[in-house]
């Protein structure tokens, strides 16, 4: 590899044919950070504020994630005493007679609404787009910051006022909302249907209206700076496919979310209006409603048009992130990129048109599920094509088995194993048994919900240096990685078995089902790997905070020797990204082993007798 | 004179303004927002149960209203760009007015339609008449805002065609003949419904 010596060098090339934009040349005190509250609180930065959508994102999940043990408790020990929690959760452990304290019934549900809630939308949503669009667009595209910085910023506090509703709701009197993180009617249009339905849902509604606010103030300008501010040379072809990523899943969220909220308007008119967009005939307490003519199916097709685009816009920035991340650890260019790029975008494009696959036992006539059966299943054709490239491009590599590596490659395994229960639930007849089982259960969290949680992590080691100036720790990396992989497995495959017998999901206890109790001691068994994988994480939120203050330092431009421009930064870059002129592109991303050279960074020009470029 | 316009803009790639683009796009967003709407109205239809009445005629007049109001501020806009600059002011106050009158005259709508009997809180096919129109009323405030911006900088700012303050201009330009040919859309809607 010494032939790598032949490239130029960095500093030289962006100083002879870097653009110069005259930035620094008002350079009168930078506004940006001026001080304390400028740079760290009501920052304009994108890094700093990727992240704040990070940590604040992690914070959500350690509550979202802990809601779950405790849940899980219940469901594993239905008879076990909770009383010693009873300090953190009141009134919601209600103590018999005999001393013996349980979850209530009302807050049970609570938990598993929220739980859902905040996993999707504030960590996978917000959390992992909204943390790495913000570090890796201007970055990787060469743009000194966002289109528009203001807005940029005040996505982020939409995010946070969001939290702090959603937070608040957790201890109103009467509970946080119950009725599922779906907010299906009649639970979420009647204020009087159950305990959480009232106050609770009023602020649900009111967090998930500034978090729509925040989604399309973020997606607004992500698209704007990709088609805008790329730098001299920087085609789409030529885009690293993270940001590919970022700016299809952009482009979905402000097609998906605003539909979100009609279907949230005609809610909050049936709420608080009188309107029955979504009632009809309904008895609560033996009295009748006089609300008539609505349906609350119609609810569920608008949020469906959401809420399955809006599983693919947790997923991609996943799969974007998976996908520099083993090229850049395979040494080899990523295998099929314009075939990545037109999944991508078709799988975007079809999620648009699948949404009632969640709707096929709602009544809804088998001519017309047919027509989303067939589009569900034709979205497994680019989802196969992305797992194809991925695996061939981990054959024949280099391969560094690192903390980033190895999460990345953890993420194709869970969306293979996910993906193929999904052309299960795909089928509308299998789906009659399937549907509201615990087979969708470990569906959509092996899918969804670990598979993206692993490409955010494997973002994370890789990013660490770029965000903090220093690495992750590796050891306890490969521990994390190790015991959440095996953990996730044990949690979830066991559901599919459990779905298969048609167990609810979404139940408190099955003590009244005779032919469930053969599943007691496997729902003890998730239990507790639950609650092991949970303190497990602890581990990387330990790493994350002691690596951001202690850890090893890094000491090169490029410590991974990577070939995309942010790496061409200074270690920990200022506002502006770049202290003197932008770079210049000259080729696409992945020009690993290429010609002999290990690595060919995109602001290298061609070189002499290299064969084709791109 | 154009070469002022063009002064002060800044070298990006693409000839759009990334504020102008940013724009559009977000129309784009509402556009769904109203699409969702329509299409939960197709579906409730289809689903039954479903009241059948006329829609006021004060609903057509006032689609004349708004896309008068168009007509006014475009206007003003060329009056801007050519030097005329009591076109360009008072053509802006005309699409103003216009502007106004139409929220009124859709508050009118909706007395016509209490008067026929059809509530918000009756059957769904007319509480989706006073949501969907209300909703769009809604935008047409917030259009309204940026018209009054737009009202200050013509009256207290001397006048200077510069590339930053055109730019502003066809900012709200935009979002205005959006509004209207949004309404356009789902008067047809209704209609035809
Ligand atoms: C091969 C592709 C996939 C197919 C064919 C598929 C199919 C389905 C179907 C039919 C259901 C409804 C099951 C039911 O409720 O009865 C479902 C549920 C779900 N899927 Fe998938 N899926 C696929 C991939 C994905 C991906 C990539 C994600 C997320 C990244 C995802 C997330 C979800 C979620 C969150 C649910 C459940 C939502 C809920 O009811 O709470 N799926 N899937
Ligand atoms: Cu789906």
């Amino acid at each position: 590899m010494e032939k790598n010596s032949l490239l130029i060098d960095d500093e030289k090339l962006l100083k002879e044919v870097g653009v110069d934009d005259h930035f620094h040349d008002h350079h009168e005190g930078d506004p940006y950070q001026s001080n304390f509250f400028s740079k760290y609180v009501f920052s304009m930065d994108h890094k700093m504020i990727a992240k704040q959508f990070l940590i604040t994102g992690m914070f959500w999940a350690v509550i979202g994630a802990a809601m779950s043990v405790i849940f899980r408790m219940q469901l594993g020990f239905p008879e076990e005493s909770m009383t010693w929690i009873k300090p953190l959760l009141g009134k919601w452990i209600v103590v018999d007679s005999a001393g013996v304290g349980h979850l209530a019934t009302e807050f049970y549900y609570a938990l598993v609404t929220m739980h859902g809630t905040i996993i999707v939308f504030f960590v996978l949503t917000a959390g992992l787009s909204g943390t790495f669009s913000n570090l890796l667009i201007p970055l990787q595209i060469g743009a000194r910051d966002m289109a528009s910085p203001l807005l940029n910023m005040l996505s982020y506090w939409f995010f946070f006022l969001a939290g702090v509703v959603m937070f608040l709701s957790l201890f109103v009197s009467t509970g946080p909302f119950s009725g599922g993180w779906v907010a299906y009617p009649p639970l979420s249009a009647l204020p009087q249907a159950s305990s959480g339905s009232g106050m609770g849902m009023t602020l649900w509604l009111v967090s998930l209206v500034f978090f729509v606010v925040s989604v399309l103030l973020g997606g607004i300008n992500y698209i704007t700076t990709v088609l805008n501010l790329r730098t001299k040379g920087m085609s789409m072809w030529r885009l690293p496919l993270t940001v590919w990523s970022f700016f299809i899943t952009a482009i979905i969220g402000l097609l998906s979310f605003p539909v979100l909220v009609s279907g949230f308007l005609l809610l909050m008119a049936d709420r608080s209006l009188g309107t029955s967009f979504y009632l009809s005939e309904i008895f609560i307490n033996g009295q009748a409603l006089d609300n008539v003519g609505g349906s609350p199916i119609l609810y569920q097709h608008l949020f469906w048009f959401l809420g399955h685009p809006e599983v693919y816009i947790i997923i991609l920035p996943a799969m974007g992130i998976a996908s520099e991340v083993l090229s850049t650890h395979s040494r080899k260019p990523i295998f099929g990129y314009k075939a990545m790029v037109i999944s991508i975008a078709s799988i975007a494009f079809l999620s648009f048109l699948v949404w009632a696959h969640h709707m096929f036992m709602s009544g809804m006539n088998p001519f017309i599920a047919n027509f989303f059966v067939i589009f569900t299943l034709i979205i497994a054709v680019p989802s196969a094509v992305k797992v194809f490239n991925w695996i061939s491009t981990l054959y024949g590599g280099s391969i560094r088995l690192n903390s980033a590596m190895l999460f990345a490659i953890g993420f194709v395994s869970m969306f293979i194993s996910g993906g193929l229960t999904g052309i299960y639930l795909g089928n509308s007849a299998i789906d009659i048994q399937m549907h509201d089982t615990y087979f969708v259960v470990a569906h959509f969290h092996i899918v969804m919900g670990v598979a993206a949680f692993l490409g955010m992590f494997a973002g994370i080691y890789h990013w660490f240096p770029k965000m903090y100036g220093r690495f992750l720790n590796e050891t306890l990396g490969k521990l994390h990685f190790w015991g959440t992989m095996i953990g996730a497995y044990l949690i979830f495959w066991p559901m599919h078995y459990i779905g298969l017998a048609g167990v609810p999901r979404r139940y408190y206890k099955f003590d009244v089902f005779d032919t469930f109790s053969q599943f007691a001691e496997l729902n003890q068994f998730i239990t507790i790997v639950a609650v092991c994988t949970f303190f497990l994480q602890l581990i990387f939120i330990a790493n994350f905070f002691h690596s951001m203050f202690f850890g090893k330092k890094v000491t090169t431009k490029n410590p991974w020797k990577s070939n995309t421009l942010e790496w061409t930064t200074p270690i920990t870059p200022g506002h502006g990204n770049w202290p003197g002129n932008i770079p210049t592109v000259h080729r696409w991303p992945y020009d690993y082993s290429k010609d002999g050279f290990d690595f060919i960074p995109q602001i290298q020009p061609p070189l002499a007798g290299e064969s084709e470029n791109h | 004179m154009m070469e002022s316009v063009h002064k002060d803009r800044i070298d990006y790639r693409n000839k759009i303004h990334p504020h102008k683009f940013a724009l559009w796009i977000s129309l784009g967003s509402i556009l769904m927002m109203f699409v969702a709407l329509t299409s939960a109205y197709v579906v409730k239809r289809a689903a039954g149960n479903w009241l059948d009445f006329e829609l006021p005629q004060i609903f057509y007049y006032n689609t004349f209203v708004i896309l008068l109001s168009s007509v006014f501020l475009q206007m003003s806009y060329k009056g801007f760009l050519k030097g005329k600059e009591y076109v360009y002011k008072y053509m802006l106050v005309a699409a103003f007015i216009a502007g106004l009158a139409f929220v009124v005259m859709q508050y009118k709508g909706w007395q016509a339609l209490h008067q026929i009997g059809i509530d918000l809180s009756g059957n769904p096919s007319g509480s989706f008449i006073y949501v969907i129109s209300g909703f769009h009323a809604l935008h047409v405030l917030g259009g309204i805002v940026a018209l009054i911006m737009a009202l200050v900088y013509a009256f207290k700012l001397p006048y200077r065609p510069t590339y930053k303050r055109k730019n502003r201009f066809e900012l709200v330009l935009h979002y205005w003949h959006f509004i209207g040919f949004l309404w356009v859309y789902l008067l047809l809607f209704l209609f035809t419904q």
